[in-house]
């Protein structure tokens, strides 16, 4: 077979941000109609990268050729009138736009960014939204073009994302972390669309975190380490084992280890809970359970089975419409999450820059944000910057934050940084008695969601209840002592962690009556 | 839109009529009450629209102005000396005097707000500390020179205030000429036409403005692209949008109907500049805008309920005599002159539910 051309090629891409060598000399190149993975830990400068050769970034050095022919990138328009689009880790969407004005924003008259027409041209609505719905019908690509975007679950928000590259005619697609916010289910409907997009020569980058995604869909394979390229590789020469190796610089343990669990007292008692969503519709209908101290609960479910509800009633963060959340003996019904956190409660939440983060502070202030009165972070109502600042260098340490230093501003760490801020806030607070962990290892690399793993099973074996939730079945399964499936807003079954296939639980999750009775 | 936001204002509205129609009643026909009030609140309505629109681009776009006050007083100044200038030290005549004026006031305007979008654009400085450095501005500027100029003795205009070229010529002719001839508008009755018609320039301006703004805003590539900018700017950037470049421009639109709304104080409504005459109109302008939900429809329907309540005000004083005994409290001015702040601090508390304002409102935008 003879080699494909080269259809983007980047040389010694250099960027360097405050304190940070982001990408240092690393040459990239993507051949056409191929789907080229990049992997790399937390921080490793795979995002400053596609920013750089979308445009978005200016490079110190290097330079960037489109089919040969070297490119000026000023600003992403130059990018996306080569033909290069982008799916960012965090969406670029504005959310009370509809389907069809994101698609259209900055391209409004032509496909692509020209500036030459009055800026006073009247939008066509009518138009876009055709070539929207048309669009939509040759990639299997289902999009609804007047819906409002902030309305749309995540997985249909990436859709439009990728309309709106397509619709820019990008023959060049770059998607970061498509598959970290998206189910199994919508995970494999994309793989058909990367799939679908080769086919008809579209060349893509695929960044991820997993690597058994990247064995599937990659033909080739780059790993990126502290801002440079460690090499290239292909599925056929590789493995979990050796790629996990080349990101981290060390050998990876990719299951778990545990020992048995020796669960103790309730620690969480929920009864009869009943919780309505933003939609106003009750999505979690009558759930009871338990977790006891010194044991895992995993929740299995298809996203959006009331999960989200049921983690932010179970936190505080939701008005409930009945039954009674009871945790350490104490009624917490109704109560604060200030109330909450008091009582024993940790939580790690599902959409990290929403919930978990103060993306404005920096790194060490949004490590109290939940302790931050007491001492010794607060004495007399002023902050003890000595004790912020142990407190923060000792965490980035031990949870290996990639920062400059403790004082730069959460936003401007990378996606994957920012999750283990969080997580090193939560699970170092002095006093937890219950964990809820809502997607933990959301956008994580190997070697951190390895640390991860090991800190909360430590925790489950120091006497910690944790109430696990994930999207992942393989972590429900390797993590969970007991499985809780949700489905409808229901827990139609707990069953015994050890004791059950896989196979059953996806039937469950999909719907299916549960037979025998459950442990 | 919300049709619930605009029952509630048409209520409002009707309820500041009824009381000046159930007192003056009597002696005057309802209809001419309620037409000569309409043509009170559309005239004292006017600042207030346009200030409002002059918030809406700011804020659409991103970057919050509390700076409106001050850009209206000076726009009132300068375009109110540019006229005087023209008038008595070029000769020119009265038409070309005002208009001069007028075209003054929007530069001036747009100065002022070139300085805040500096400011807070190019220097990030805190926005709200922007608009009251602005303001402050302002004052001082139209202050010192009202008194250097006109005040001093070895001054341009030698110590006295020259006449004024006059003020912006009412519109009403040329409308019931438009309509064609005596016989009153559109079949309307002479005496409607003749007063709520009687409008000038800046007035009707204002109202054309609210309906262009609407469009510009809702349908045109400029207004997905500005609103794109002020709700997240990061998406507007990785489509190839300038933010900050579509925020200085948006910023000095404003600030030129701010200017606008200047030139109404001093060339159409009095011919004459006071110290301070704008008189927390601006601010009143940006409670228009909130209650409005940054629409310019909705901000002009709140302008309008303030130019009621000044309509009230204006006519009970006229019917004093007929407030009945048990309506005593009416005949304290201050009780009605109050009428307009408490309007404005009731419609602010969110009476008919939330408003959103652009989600990076007042963010100064970094990659
Ligand atoms: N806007 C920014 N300002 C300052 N530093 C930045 C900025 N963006 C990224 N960085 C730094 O550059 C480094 C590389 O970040 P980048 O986002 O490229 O990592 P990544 O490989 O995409 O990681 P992840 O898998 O966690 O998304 C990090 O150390 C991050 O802190
Ligand atoms: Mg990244």
């Amino acid at each position: 077979m003879s080699e494909k051309k080269i259809v983007l090629d980047a040389r010694g891409i250099t960027k360097q941000f405050p304190g940070v060598l982001a990408n240092d000399l690393v040459d990239f190149d993507l051949r056409e109609g191929e789907v080229h993975a990049l992997l790399g830990e937390n921080g490793a400068g795979k995002s400053t990268l596609m920013n750089v050769l979308y445009g978005l970034y200016k490079a110190d050095s290097g330079e960037v050729k489109v089919n040969g022919e070297n490119l000026i990138l000023s600003s992403p328009r130059d990018a996306i009138y080569k033909g290069i689009g982008m799916v960012h880790q965090h969406f670029m969407l504005v959310p009370v736009f509809s389907v069809t004005e994101n698609i259209m924003l900055g391209a409004e008259t032509d496909h692509r960014a020209t500036p030459n027409e009055s800026p006073l041209v009247k939008l066509d609505r009518k138009e876009v939204a055709q070539k929207v719905k048309s669009l939509s019908q040759q990639y299997g690509l289902e999009v609804e073009p007047a819906a409002i975007v902030g309305d749309l679950p995540v997985g249909v928000q990436q859709r439009v994302e990728i309309v709106k590259a397509l619709y820019r005619n990008a023959n060049i697609l770059i998607l970061d972390e498509p598959t970290a916010v998206l189910t199994p289910q919508e995970a494999d409907d994309l793989f058909r669309i990367v799939h679908e997009l080769t086919t008809r020569g579209v060349s893509i980058v695929f960044i991820t975190h997993k690597l058994k995604e990247v064995l599937a869909i990659a033909d080739r394979i780059t790993v990126m380490r502290g801002g440079k390229v460690v090499g290239t590789t292909t599925p056929q020469e590789t493995d979990e084992h050796q790629l996990a190796a080349m990101m981290v610089g060390r050998d990876v343990i990719l299951t778990v280890e545990k020992e048995v669990a020796h669960p103790a007292d309730d620690v969480l008692l929920v009864e009869k809970l009943r919780v309505r969503d933003v939609r106003d519709i009750e999505t979690v209908r009558g759930v009871s359970f338990t977790v006891r101290a010194g044991e895992i609960l995993g929740i299995a479910g298809v996203q959006g089975n009331g999960q989200t509800e049921l983690a932010e009633a179970l936190t505080g963060l939701r008005r409930i419409e009945g039954g009674t959340i009871q945790l350490a003996e104490k009624n917490l019904t109704g109560k604060t999450p200030r109330i909450f956190t008091e009582s024993g409660l940790a939580h790690i939440p599902e959409d990290r820059q929403r919930h978990g983060l103060v993306l404005g502070y920096t790194v060490a202030d949004n490590m109290v944000l939940c302790d931050y009165y007491k001492a010794p972070f607060g004495v007399n109502g002023v902050l003890q910057q000595k004790a912020l600042d142990e407190n923060s260098r000792r965490l980035i340490q031990e949870y290996d934050v990639r920062t400059p230093s403790p004082y730069v501003s959460a936003g401007k760490l990378s996606g994957g940084n920012q999750q283990k801020v969080i997580v090193a806030r939560e699970l170092s607070r002095a006093n937890v008695k219950l964990v809820v962990a809502n997607q933990p290892t959301r956008g994580l690399d190997v070697g951190s969601i390895e640390y991860i793993h090991k800190e909360i099973i430590a925790m489950r074996d120091r006497g910690v209840a944790v109430l696990l939730i994930s999207a992942e079945l393989d972590e429900v399964m390797a993590l969970s002592d007991r499985i809780a499936v949700m489905y409808h807003g229901e827990i139609v079954t707990t069953v015994d962690a050890k004791s059950v296939t896989r196979e059953q639980l996806g039937l469950w999750m999909a719907g299916s009556k549960v037979q025998q009775p459950a442990a | 839109m919300d049709w619930r936001r605009f029952s509630f204002i048409g209520l409002i509205i009707v309820i500041l009529f009824g009381v000046v129609v159930l007192i003056g009643g009597e002696q005057v026909s309802p209809l001419i009450i309620i037409s000569s009030m309409l043509a009170t609140t559309i005239t004292v309505a006017t600042p207030l629209t346009l200030g409002a629109l002059s918030g809406i681009f700011c804020e659409r776009a991103g970057v919050v102005n509390i700076g409106i006050e001050g850009m209206m007083l000076a726009a009132a100044f300068f375009g109110w000396l540019a006229s005087i200038y023209m008038n008595t030290i070029f000769e020119f005549n009265a038409a070309i005097s005002l208009t001069v004026g007028v075209v003054m006031a929007i530069v001036s305007g747009g100065i002022f707000a070139l300085l805040h979008a500096w400011l807070s654009i190019a220097f990030k400085v805190d926005q709200i500390i922007g608009g009251t450095v602005i303001n402050i501005l302002a004052v001082g500027i139209t202050g010192f020179l009202n008194r250097q100029l006109f005040f001093e003795k070895g001054s341009i205009f030698g110590g006295n205030v020259p006449h004024a070229p006059g003020l912006l010529p009412s519109l009403s002719k040329s409308l019931t000429f438009l309509c064609g001839g005596e016989q009153g508008c559109f079949g309307l009755p002479d005496l409607i036409s003749g007063s709520v018609f009687d409008q000038k320039p800046v007035a009707i301006s204002a109202i054309v403005l609210v309906a262009v703004s609407h469009y510009v805003l809702f349908n045109t590539r400029w207004g997905l692209r500005t609103r794109a900018v002020g709700e997240h700017p990061k998406a507007a950037d990785t489509v190839g949008i300038n933010v900050n470049r579509m925020r200085y421009i948006n910023v000095v639109i404003g600030g030129m109907f701010a200017g606008l709304a200047g030139a109404y104080f001093t060339l159409e409504s009095v011919p004459s500049f006071e110290p301070l005459m704008t008189n927390g109109r601006g601010f009143i302008s940006l409670a228009a805008m909130i209650f409005g939900n940054w629409t310019p429809f909705g901000a002009w329907a709140a302008a309008l309920v303030f130019g009621a309540s000044q309509a009230l005000q204006i006519n009970l004083q006229f019917f004093r005599e007929s407030i009945p005994p048990n309506w005593a409290f009416l005949q304290q001015s201050y009780v009605v002159g109050l009428a307009p702040y408490i309007l404005t601090m009731l419609i602010l508390t969110g009476i008919i539910g939330k408003t959103t304002p652009p989600a990076a409102d007042g963010q100064p935008y970094e990659k």
